[in-house]
């Protein structure tokens, strides 16, 4: 693993509409993240399934605040309460979206 | 007699034994998922095994793969493979062989030209490949041992590379 990876891993799947507006939402935001693509096939997704219960995409993992979530309007909602603006938590680089 | 024709692949400038090999960052592919990944991410955590492969699905690929997964190389250092084929199929074929190892996906080839070792497929119009290679390379990416076909079909002397592994790592 990359020792300079961002906080931010994100599963997605190829061409997932629901994925690209997590993706939207990250790079509005500026926020790093890296990717990680899964198979359309729901019972080829283990590792989803280890991080987040379920074998949903698109879903997170936050390093910087340990949170681990799916449902692309909540991680949209996190990501916006997180990282976006003035009520943000965390301060990020300004590294962009890796 | 073999009535069989054994292709000459001819000369090629390759990265060689001292060389620093160039780095590169694709998709790199494990049974569960795949993300952009550095052969000097991997390199950084000490020596690496790379091998370039025909595509997945091709006989060569499956010999190779089967053969370097039954020596268990990968207590050693960090063995990882480079061919054409999408992540898809590298997926599916980590699954198949039942092996630890990982695979980058490269179907530009653009690796494989750095590398020097580029290969037109004859009959497959627009793709090249890389020419089956072994790379075993230090923790500063220094090419320890270097092997490239000149012969197609050609596969490495897989004790003189499980050697190479032993001295390096």
């Amino acid at each position: 693993m990359p020792a300079d990876s961002p906080p931010i891993t994100l599963y997605r799947l190829q061409a997932c509409p629901y994925c690209e507006r997590v993706v939207r939402a990250l790079q509005d935001h500026d926020v790093p993240y890296r990717s990680r693509f899964v198979e359309p096939m729901h019972s080829e997704r283990d590792a989803v399934k280890r991080l987040v219960g379920a074998r949903t995409v698109p879903a997170i993992h936050d390093e910087n605040t340990g949170v681990t979530m799916a449902e692309s309007a909540n991680i949209v909602e996190y990501v916006e309460k997180t990282y976006g603006g003035d009520g943000a938590v965390v301060e990020t680089d300004d590294g962009g979206a890796a | 007699m073999v009535d069989f024709d054994v292709v000459e692949l001819g000369d090629t400038d390759h990265v060689a034994e001292g060389d620093t090999a160039p780095d590169f960052t694709r998709p790199l592919v494990n049974d569960e998922y795949w993300e952009d990944a550095s052969l000097s991410d991997l390199t950084d955590e000490g020596p690496v095994l790379l091998v370039f492969s025909p595509m997945d699905g091709a006989f060569p690929a499956t010999y190779v793969w089967n053969e370097l997964r039954d020596r268990e190389l990968g207590d050693r250092l960090t063995v990882v493979g480079l061919s054409i084929s999408t992540p898809y199929a590298h997926k599916r074929l980590v699954e198949e062989r039942g092996m630890d190892y990982r695979l980058f996906s490269d179907p530009s080839n653009a690796v494989a030209r750095e590398y020097g070792i580029e290969h037109d497929l004859d009959g497959m119009a627009g793709i090249e490949e890389p020419r089956p290679a072994a790379f075993v390379l230090d923790a500063d990416r220094t090419v320890e041992y270097a092997w490239v076909a000149t012969e197609w079909p050609e596969f490495p002397d897989y004790d003189e590379l499980e050697r190479q592994v032993r001295r390096v790592a």
